[in-house]
């Protein structure tokens, strides 16, 4: 009897356990979905599941590098990824990617031609642009004064008032674009011209931050500092004060990258997906939700956007002429930013 | 003295203070009219509304909280048994296995979760599975198991050693002895394991992080997700609801154990005054 009873539990144990693992073979169409948080209009995936009977399951990174981890760690079957340009050519690099089939993705004509073929894949096979943006400084004109270049955020004179950002590859790309070198450099003396200018930057900084600047900057707690150029209109309605400038220097542009893994096992809704994300009017819904500018030419049109905002979105293209996007660096590089990073953090 | 009992009081105060100001400003910013952490622009339930149609965090809440459930009342179950079982062994085998026991529960969460996200991985490749709930509920099972000892534990050693014997002498079978005799004594036990697994499960980040896989994601970790864009205050307004849903089950909880003790003592008195009317 008592033999019985405690086989009984352990079979139901077991079951109990082992239940969740099954269910993975069920007939019902899905896409596995793996962005940024806080990244997309979450009416849309109602919308798109309303639209193609595929299920989305969502999931949130904070950064490409911990999604790039989580990719390499094994286990998981994420069909769509949505990482930054340089994480892009690395994961080509790294024969990550499955090459698109642009023949279920007829949205792509869409995108504006200035975001196809980008550095990061030169012959455009394997990605399609999700949303872009550039870097730039926000800033208080009444503690800083008038802001061009990325030098205010080395001057002594702003000491205390300045907030940095908080990941190796933006911090050095600030330093090396105020140096005049390119984002992408692998010249050893440059690299380290640039480190020495962010020790020196260290004594006179109030903090590295990530979104602790949304409210280090409302607040007025602190006066100056870089980040992404849609979030400054986030800020701009907590503190009317706030201004934003494209340095004259040329700064960073981000675009964010629909594709699709190698090991996707839902490749053609996949595809769907991307193609949905794609549609003028979507696009211009999401962009408006997250703030950031969307590929899409015909979306702008569809955006009632005001003259301040339509100018922080929308830089001309002498602005842009001056900026770059990062691409993915040699390991010897990689290597080298790591341990500066870990040197100037401690 | 007098001064002496002020100071008290004001320490006490300082703690509550210490304790609760964090959880008031949650609360406060979760009605907050713009998506600042630090400057108040007016009072709304927008954030709430919000709340029920973002799809992402309603998921994710729901898959902490069936997980949660399933794995504590899972871990309760196991963990009792295993508890009855420890104490009813020869004690040259019961220390070992209870510093065993205990290992898991101070061992960091980091180690916890490496090391079963490689055991997984490893599994599944072998066995054709992916990361996904069942490992989640697993590794939750895992991490609660140890809590739910540690509390079980206690009042087994509280219980009066004659109780079983006696019932068994009066007819009892095994299983009605531990139905209707141990379980009852080690209730509370039972019930405080019960909710300390449970608020393991919804706290936990780490081990959650390393063992979800592709499909699932839980409430800790969504938020963990937003820092790049900022955490929106949705996040406020679940916390509060949370908190809320917290409290009323803790008063409930404590309103129905004083009318048990009071009951229990009416009882008692009336047991007394019957004995004494017998003698």
């Amino acid at each position: 009897m008592k033999k019985a009873v405690s086989l009984v539990m352990c079979a139901v144990f077991i079951v109990c356990v082992f239940a969740g693992c099954g269910g993975s073979g069920g007939e019902k169409q899905v896409v596995n979905v793996y962005n940024w948080g806080e990244y997309i209009d979450p009416v849309l995936l109602d919308e798109f599941e309303a639209e193609t009977g595929i299920k989305v399951n969502y999931k949130t990174y904070e950064s490409n590098e911990q999604m790039y981890s989580v990719l390499r760690q094994g286990g998981v079957n994420y069909d769509v990824v949505i990482p930054s340009d340089y994480m892009v050519s690395r994961l080509i690099d790294e024969d990550m990617l499955a090459e698109l089939n642009f023949d279920n993705i007829p949205n792509y004509a869409l995108v504006d031609d200035s975001l196809k073929n980008m550095t990061y894949d030169p012959e455009n096979k394997y990605s399609v642009p999700y949303m872009w943006g550039t870097v730039g400084i926000i800033y208080d004109p009444g503690v800083v004064g008038e802001v061009t270049g990325w030098g205010a955020l080395f001057d002594e004179a702003n000491a205390g008032q300045i907030l940095m950002f908080d990941n190796s590859r933006d911090a050095m790309g600030i330093a090396l674009k105020y140096l005049g070198y390119s984002l992408n450099t692998t010249d050893e003396a440059e690299l380290a011209a640039a480190f020495d200018l962010l020790k020196k930057q260290k004594p006179i900084l109030q903090g590295y931050v990530m979104d602790q600047i949304f409210d280090k900057l409302e607040s007025g707690e602190a006066a100056i500092g870089p980040y992404y150029a849609g979030d400054y209109l986030t800020m701009l309605e907590n503190n009317p004060n706030l201004k934003f400038c494209i340095p004259e220097e040329g700064t960073n542009v981000f675009v964010d990258a629909m594709c699709i893994l190698k090991s996707a096992e839902n490749k053609e809704n996949a595809e769907a997906f991307i193609n949905f994300m794609t549609g003028a009017q979507v696009s211009a819904t999401n962009s408006d939700f997250i703030g950031y500018t969307s590929p899409v030419g015909d979306a702008k049109a569809l955006l009632e956007l005001d003259e301040t905002a339509e100018a922080v979105r929308y830089p001309s293209d002498e602005v842009l002429a001056h900026c770059e996007a990062f691409t993915n660096l040699p390991q010897e590089t990689l290597d080298f930013y790591d341990s500066m990073w870990v040197q100037l953090k401690s | 003295m007098k001064k002496n009992k002020c100071s008290g009081k004001l320490l006490m105060l300082l703690t509550f203070v210490f304790l609760y100001l964090p959880i008031a400003v949650l609360i406060v910013f979760s009605f907050n009219d713009s998506k600042s952490r630090t400057v108040w622009s007016g009072f709304t339930l927008n954030w709430y509304k919000e709340l029920f149609s973002d799809r992402m965090i309603i998921q994710s809440l729901e898959i902490t909280l069936l997980v949660s459930v399933l794995a504590s009342l899972i871990a309760v179950v196991v963990g009792t048994f295993a508890a009855i079982g420890f104490f009813n062994m020869k004690k040259k085998w019961r220390s070992p296995l209870l510093t065993i026991n205990n290992i898991p529960a101070v061992n960091a969460d980091i180690i916890t979760g490496v090391s079963l996200s490689l055991l997984f991985v490893s599994a599944g490749a072998v066995m054709g599975f992916d990361l996904g709930f069942g490992t989640l509920l697993i590794a939750h099972i895992s991490f609660n198991i140890p809590y739910v000892i540690l509390s079980v534990m206690p009042k087994l050693y509280q219980l009066d050693p004659n109780l079983s014997e006696a019932a068994q002498d009066l007819g009892c079978t095994w299983f009605q002895t531990i139905y209707k005799v141990i379980l009852p004594e080690i209730m509370p036990g039972i019930v405080n394991g019960l909710l300390i697994a449970f608020t393991m499960s919804v706290d936990d980040f780490v081990i959650s992080y390393f063992t979800a896989g592709s499909s699932v994601q839980t409430l800790s970790m969504a938020i963990y997700a937003m820092t790049r864009r900022r955490i929106s205050p949705k996040i406020n307004a679940i916390s509060t609801l949370l908190f809320a849903v917290v409290l009323v089950l803790l008063i409930v909880v404590n309103v129905r154990q004083a009318q048990q003790s009071k009951a229990e003592e009416k009882k008692q008195k009336a047991l007394r005054g019957q004995r004494a009317v017998s003698i």
